[in-house]
């Protein structure tokens, strides 16, 4: 049993995780134990999880960089991610350890940016009040896993009323030859009024047969305002299991896209709450698989509070023998009146191959709510497809304009131009040629 | 010139034998005019000569400009200029106008052996056809057809018709669902278009269409056949008597 | 006051009006003694004179159910049962000290509670347009009626019981092969002590001529009712059947557990209407009957049609899904549903559709309203298997709250693995629209008034479906139902 090995793993090599940890990071450990041998990793059968067997993903014998040996990554020669107008600042992971940054530090007084394990140590009063209060690991999940074995990873701590107008960029990125587990932690803290958006680009090099284990923990105080774009782009022996938790204040604003354009297996899940009136939440995402490649996004938002706004938006395109699974669950609680929510996942077969599952779920406590959902699982419409010939565009062709529509909607709820731009470029890239290589980036090629 | 020539054209639909045996010559520089009642296979004969797959043909042969134009997938008829004027034109949400022109254009001069078109000369184009149907700029900005009134979808046809220039046109129930002020502006657009080496197929239930586009000639479809074929005159003389004169004659002929 | 204290307000009045069918009947009834165990399943059987294999049949299910859980994955709040403190057979045809009953002999007491529930057991009396009605008190079919009439189109309309006796190669036949004993804990249970329900054979080409119900009706106290009903439509045949039922207010829960099976063959068409009106249990929760419930129907021929409508007001707590298996190519399933619950009543309802054949076609319509303290759930699954090749289903399912302390809740599940498939699912819930509510006010609708009226459109597209004199009936139970609640 894998989780057996993990627990075993952990006893034995307590002290040399904590040595190359933080005591920040090391306080939390006993009770993350505590809850994995409690809860350990879902199976099948719990509902969340139906369709995605987490436990058997951890059942290979990944090695864990307990020792933090460096990886031989040269960054600068590695990544050369130059979207026009991005960032002023790329930051940079290799496995679970944070390597480097480049490029100009001109970010505003009082931001903290970069390792988490350094940032623990330098402002351990800022990290100690955050991290690990909003992941949950009363319940079968990873939480409790990664929190055992967390050494490093990202944080970003925007001061009060300080807004970072150009995204920050963390590329994360696996090559090692040996199947390895890289377990990362990333904490986001904006305070009141404060604004940041954040690129996450997700890279393995083919070939390399890796899992990633994140978790990410936000925390968006009154007024302030995050944007996350995740951008998988592996490889399909690489597996990646994400959870990312969200706690928004009064007035705040959350957009999170999740866009797999490349991938092995994939489980993403977004949860959200409410904890003061009038802030909105957002949630979208893509999935372009072919081959055996599987995506599952679970998303959960809790309206806790009033006159909160929650949006959601995943399509998937399903390819080859690949398989697609979309669950979101929204709670409306006792009192959450005026709330407003709207969920939608459509999904297109190419193949009789493919497999989609989606469960959109509604839970509501509270009558003065405006709530829907919808789902569909289709083709490509026909009408069009023999219009656009009509007009000369060969099918292929034709199918190609369709499918870049059918994603762009979500694409285009991006508000960043460059962006946007550049997203919609790698989607179709990643349509036309089956493989998405972010051309930018060195070690992609 | 002969423009298209249809021999015996039979054709079914989900098994079911729509056209029963159409035989049409139609010589460059003409206009022709096909009227018939609901259900006698008009829209079924447009959409067996673009190609539609839902049909399949059983028996006959059709020529397009010395071409097996049967042999051709949908979109190389179009390369070759066969253009089919829909009477529901299809939204695509999500592609925009512009995209899409692009695209076809492209395309076309792809199998034509030629470069794609250059961005400046793309936008000009637009211009100068968009003009020719009145069609505001915003539009190029739009998904195709989504969102457009009836009027504006038909204009679009005729818009799409104008930069692909066709040598034949094929104008499927142009006029359904159109005031006379639209209807007046698609027609100036498609006479425009006509030239001595190009050829108009119209297809329509009412004459009132062809007191704006004239047509060469005009034939009668009927329950899969064409039972009479005249000069412009016929058009008005539908118009009058309706149809159910001919089908009778038709009838008495045949039993 | 604001709108929706008002609408409390209105709710708990409306509340208040009483169940009109919560009286018992008195009337001498053989209950077997409580308690549950392979005596109890070999007293049933030998009690309705029930062949060798139906007793195996009984036993096989009975031990299956040893080894069962309950289910917990309904968004229920089900308190324990004591399956050993129930009593599982109770016959109020039984008469005192005296001989073999006659069927036409019924006791007049008997006969007087169904004319009070406004099912006329005398077929002079019947309703226009003529409907056939099966009367089930308890475990035993008490009369059918129009027997006769039916027989002579070659129609088989009686009790499960008297067909187990008179048609036992149909029985054989048909009997589990829609919901296995294995099914689920409920299936399980029902298919060891199942009593009457009604067994249906509609022949080769046979449209029948009147409607057929049944009408099931629990009187007597510490007993649960385990119906079993079979529905055969042959090839080319077409029959409507409707199913009522209601029981006494008490405040002990009691159970019911039935198991539908339909069978369609080749362009049969079955139409299933409920209006499901067992006690609910009084104004905090108290008694009310657990209606836990597998209906399903195996649409086996080409072209075959199943519709399922059902209108849900009744029950403490109902957990029950309709279901389609669409096997024959062509095959078309529908689900149409309005679940209400008031107080503090729960349902989790809903259908699944199984595509397996070619073309097969769904339509799943459901509209929930909770007011009071309920919860009320809708659950669904639509499959489409790998050969399903141009399957097609469109799913709306809507919520409409009333009140602030209700829940309402919606659980889809879609699992598509053909390429060619549509499918489709929209819901949304809300409260009572208050510009609606206020142009009634303003056109002199008081408020009670308004709210029923707008909730029975609400439900307008699902009553539409149903026989007339059904369709009367369920608005006057959505309305008052709503009138203790909201509407």
């Amino acid at each position: 049993m894998s989780e057996t090995n993990y627990s075993e793993i952990f006893i034995a090599n307590r002290s040399l995780i904590d040595a190359g940890s933080s005591p920040v990071m090391s306080a939390l450990r006993d009770r993350a134990y505590d809850c994995y041998t409690r809860y350990g990793l879902p199976g099948t059968k719990v509902e969340e999880y139906l369709h995605t067997d987490i436990g058997a993903w951890f059942g290979p014998d990944w090695g864990v960089n307990l020792k933090r040996v460096a990886l031989p990554v040269n960054p600068s020669e590695a990544f050369r991610c130059n979207v026009p107008n991005l960032s002023t600042q790329m930051h940079f992971m290799a496995g679970d350890s944070y390597l480097k940054k480049d490029g100009q530090p001109s970010l505003p007084d009082g931001v903290l940016c970069g390792s988490l394990l350094e940032l623990s140590e330098s402002n351990p009063d800022i990290v100690s009040r955050y991290l690990g209060t909003l992941a949950d690991m009363e319940k079968p999940g990873i939480a409790a896993l990664n929190t055992m074995f967390m050494q490093d990873g990202f944080m970003v701590y925007v001061p009060r009323n300080v807004q970072i107008e150009k995204p920050v960029q963390l590329v994360s990125l696996m090559t090692d030859a040996v199947p390895m587990l890289a377990c990362r932690r990333i904490l986001v803290v904006l305070e009141q009024g404060a604004s940041l958006k954040l690129l996450l680009c997700d890279h393995s090099s083919a070939g390399s047969q890796c899992m990633s284990m994140t978790v990410t923990e936000c925390f968006v105080a009154d007024n302030a305002s995050l944007e996350i774009y995740d951008l998988e782009e592996t490889s399909d022996r690489n597996t990646r299991v994400m959870e990312c938790y969200v706690s928004q204040q009064r007035d705040s604003r959350v957009m999170i896209q999740n866009l797999s354009l490349h991938n092995g297996k994939t489980r993403n899940s977004v949860f959200s709450c409410f904890k003061g009136p009038g802030a909105s939440f957002e949630v979208n995402g893509i999935a372009i698989t072919d081959g055996q490649q599987h995506v599952d996004n679970f998303t959960f938002v809790d309206h806790e509070a009033t006159d909160c706004e929650s949006r959601e938006l995943f399509k998937y395109v399903l390819d080859g023998q690949s398989t697609g699974s979309f669950a979101g669950k929204v709670l409306v609680r006792h009192g959450a009146q005026r709330t407003v929510s709207q969920q939608t996942n459509r999904n297109i077969c190419l193949t009789a191959d493919s497999r989609m599952w989606t469960q959109p779920q509604l839970e509501i406590y509270a009558d003065d709510v405006k709530c829907s959902h919808g789902a569909t699982v289709g083709q490509l419409d026909e009408k069009a497809l023999f219009y656009m010939q009509q007009r000369g565009i060969p099918m292929k062709e034709a199918r190609m304009l369709l499918m870049l529509a059918f994603l762009g909607e979500v694409i285009d709820r991006i508000p960043l131009d460059s962006l946007r731009a550049r997203l919609l470029g790698l989607v179709e890239l990643r349509l036309r040629h089956g493989q998405s290589r972010c051309e930018g980036c060195g070690v992609c090629k | 010139m002969e423009m298209l020539k249809i021999e015996n054209l039979h054709a079914e639909i989900a098994g079911k034998e729509i056209l029963k045996g159409i035989n049409l010559q139609i010589e460059a520089g003409t206009v022709h005019a096909i009227m018939g009642p609901n259900g006698s296979g008009k829209s079924t004969l447009s959409n067996v000569l673009s190609g539609h797959p839902a049909y399949t043909v059983t028996e006959g042969k059709v020529t397009f400009k010395g071409k097996d134009l049967l042999a051709l997938p949908v979109e190389n008829r179009s390369h070759e200029g066969l253009f089919m004027s829909f009477q529901y034109p299809v939204e695509i949400p999500g592609v925009s106008m512009t995209n899409f022109m692009r695209t076809a254009i492209n395309e076309k001069r792809r199998y034509l052996g030629q470069e794609p078109m250059s961005p400046t000369d793309f936008l000009k184009l637009m211009k100068q056809k968009r003009d020719l149907v009145k069609l505001d700029a915003k539009f190029m900005n739009r998904s195709v057809n989504e969102g457009f009134s009836g009027g504006e979808k038909k204009r679009n046809e005729i818009f799409q018709m104008a930069v692909l220039e066709p040598s034949l046109s094929i104008l499927d129930e142009t006029d359904s669902g159109l005031d006379i002020d639209a209807l007046r502006i698609v027609a100036e657009g498609v006479n425009s278009l006509k030239t001595p080496e190009t050829s108009a197929l119209v297809i329509t239930h009412y004459q009132r269409l062809l007191d704006y586009i004239k047509p060469d000639v005009v034939h009668v479809l009927y329950a899969g056949r064409i039972i009479r074929t005249a000069g412009p005159e016929l058009a008005l003389e539908l118009e009058e008597r309706g149809y159910d004169w001919l089908i009778r004659e038709f009838e008495e002929k045949n039993s | 006051m604001s709108t929706s204290e008002k609408d409390n307000r209105l709710v708990r009045e409306l509340s208040d009006e009483k169940y009109r069918y919560g009286f018992t009947t008195d009337v001498h009834t053989d209950i077997i003694d409580r308690g549950l165990d392979e005596d109890t399943v070999r007293l049933i059987s030998s009690r309705k004179g029930e062949p060798g294999w139906l007793l195996d049949f009984r036993l096989k299910a009975y031990r299956h159910w040893l080894e069962m859980p309950m289910p917990q994955w309904a968004h229920l709040d089900i308190p324990p049962i004591d399956y050993q403190n129930i009593s599982y057979y109770a016959d109020p045809t039984v008469k005192k000290k005296e001989g073999p009953k006659s069927t036409d002999e019924i006791d007049p007491q008997v006969m007087k509670t169904f004319d009070k529930l406004g099912i006329p057991l005398e077929e002079r009396l019947a309703l226009s347009g003529g409907v056939a009605v099966d009367a089930v008190m308890d475990s035993v079919s008490v009369k059918t009626t129009f027997k006769q009439t039916l027989a002579e189109k070659g129609i088989i309309f009686c009790s499960i019981g008297e067909a187990v006796k008179n048609h036992p190669d149909l029985v054989r036949e048909y009997l589990g092969s829609v919901v296995s004993y294995r099914d689920n804990f409920f299936a399980a249970l029902n298919s060891a002590v199942f009593s009457d329900g009604s067994f249906v054979y509609i022949p080769k080409g046979v449209r029948c001529p009147m409607e057929l119900s049944t009408y099931f009706r629990i009187n007597a106290q510490g007993t649960g009712q385990f119906e079993r009903t079979l529905i055969v439509a042959d090839d080319d045949s077409y029959v409507s059947y409707l199913e009522g039922c209601t029981a006494p207010m008490r405040d002990e829960n009691q159970l019911h557990a039935a198991i539908v099976e339909i069978v369609v063959l080749d362009r049969a068409q079955v139409k299933y209407s409920t209006v499901q009106n067992w006690y609910p249990g009084d104004e905090n929760g108290r008694g009310g009957v657990y209606n836990f419930v597998t209906k399903r129907g195996l649409l086996r021929g080409v072209d075959s049609r199943l519709s399922w409508t059902q209108v849900e007001t009744g029950s403490a707590i109902t957990w029950k899904y309709p279901s389609c298996v669409l096997q024959g190519d062509g095959s078309q399933g529908e689900f149409y549903s309005v679940a209400l619950t008031n107080n503090w009543q729960q349902a989790d309802t809903g259908t699944k559709m199984i595509h397996i054949g070619k073309n097969t076609r769904s339509t799943v319509i459901s509209k929930g309203i909770s007011a009071g303290h309920s919860q009320n759930s809708y659950r669904g699954l639509i499959s489409v298997g790998r050969n399903a090749t141009g399957a097609r289903n469109y799913s709306q399912c809507d919520s409409l709250l009333l009140g602030s302390d209700c829940g309402a809740h919606t659980f889809p599940y879609m699992d598509v693995r053909n390429e060619t498939a549509v499918v489709e699912h929209e819901a949304t819930t809300s409260k009572i629209s208050e510009d609606q509510l206020f142009y009634c006010n303003q056109r002199g609708i008081p408020m009670e008034q308004a709210i029923g009226l707008i909730v029975n459109g609400y439900a307008k597209d699902v009553l539409n479906r149903l026989p007339m004199e059904f369709a009367v009936e369920a608005q006057r139970l959505l309305s008052v139902s709503l009138e203790n609640t909201v509407g």
